[in-house]
């Protein structure tokens, strides 16, 4: 399966986003694996490259590591994984925020339909 | 070191300028999207690379040498019309490229073959047109080249077949060696691309990596593509 992808962010950028979300949601666990740069592009259906600057990005913050002759490995330190997952969360509230914002919702608006909704799944 | 380079590169029939003095160069491992409408120039670019046609003025290098026998060594071609007899069938293709390019991996082109269920009994007139073009990009990635030149490698085939090409050329990359497409299905090939060039009325009017198109103006290559060859 081919992966999806927006035009309003470089590829790289949102190869990164969906590696870290299969880290962070455990498809791919602390010490896994990752398949080669060439597998996982043709995998993702992208240029080498481009696979190759979001691993190299991914390095940096630490959710990954390479050795040199066998590829390209998840971190085991869990405590970059959780950080990792934060920072997914806090984006994915800026993003939810955002398009609310956009249909005319304050945030405080926002958080209270939010509130509404909880309550109404507590009840049933 | 750029393995193509033009300079200064015109091509004029009779009093049409087909490409105004282009200066390009692009460098190994860089998989190259050659982009702008019909008429552009980008065939014409193409079949000069391919010493089908020679230069009015300027000069192509590739891998240090003007095209000919020289460069033909390390060019791998897909033209936009095919130019293999249609009775032939994939196990004469096969020795066709093998007597022919001293860089074709048989092996290869047999394994991606066979993972197609497409018998090597198969003649070219028995394909459909997707399989056709299929059979056709195995054989030119197939071969160690230092260049590959695609003219429209997905031109009139189905997601499906169009999916498939690019994977192959994908999963043949080779970080030593260069891929130009030429094209103007954009949205579909953009993904693979490292750079892209555009071209108008044969001058180059962009040259710029893929990312920085996203990142700088946060379009897709397709969008600007659409924005700045409109239509009126």
């Amino acid at each position: 399966m081919r992966w999806e992808f927006h035009n309003e962010a470089p590829i790289y950028a949102q190869v990164m986003e969906r590696v870290e979300r299969m880290i962070v949601s455990g498809v791919l666990p602390p010490g896994e694996r990752l398949p080669s740069v060439r597998v996982f592009a043709q995998e993702a259906g992208i240029n080498p490259n481009t696979m190759q600057k979001a691993l190299t990005e991914l390095e940096r913050g630490g959710l990954i590591y390479s050795q040199r002759t066998s590829g390209h490995f998840v971190t085991e330190d869990k405590a970059v994984i959780i950080k990792a997952r934060e920072e997914l969360a806090r984006l994915q509230t800026e993003r939810f925020l955002q398009s609310m914002q956009e249909l005319g919702f304050t945030a405080a608006q926002a958080a209270a339909l939010l509130q509404q909704r909880l309550e109404r799944k507590e009840e049933e | 070191m750029p393995i193509f380079t033009c300079e200064n590169l015109s091509k004029r029939y009779g009093k049409v300028l087909a490409l105004d003095h282009v200066d390009l160069n692009v460098e190994p491992g860089r998989i190259v999207g050659l982009l702008g409408p019909n008429g552009s120039g980008k065939s014409t670019m193409i079949k000069l690379a391919n010493a089908l046609l020679t230069p009015s003025e300027g000069r192509i290098l590739i891998d240090g040498h003007t095209p000919g026998r020289e460069t033909k060594a390390v060019v791998s071609y897909l033209p936009e019309r095919t130019y293999l007899a249609d009775w032939m069938s994939v196990r004469q293709l096969l020795d066709y490229f093998q007597d022919f390019y001293p860089d074709f991996e048989r092996d290869r082109a047999a394994q991606m073959l066979a993972h197609l269920n497409i018998p090597e009994t198969q003649r070219i007139k028995q394909m459909s047109k997707g399989t056709r073009e299929k059979v056709q990009l195995i054989l030119v990635m197939s071969r160690r080249a230092k260049l590959y030149l695609l003219d429209e490698p997905i031109g009139g085939v189905d997601p499906a077949a169009r999916d498939y090409i690019l994977n192959t050329i994908i999963g043949n990359y080779d970080p030593s060696a260069a891929v130009i497409i030429s094209t103007h299905l954009i949205a579909d090939v953009e993904r693979i691309l490292d750079e892209v060039i555009f071209i108008q009325n044969g001058r180059i009017v962009r040259h710029t990596p893929v990312d920085e198109i996203r990142e700088q103006m946060g379009m897709s290559v397709d969008a600007l593509f659409r924005e700045e060859f409109k239509c009126f």
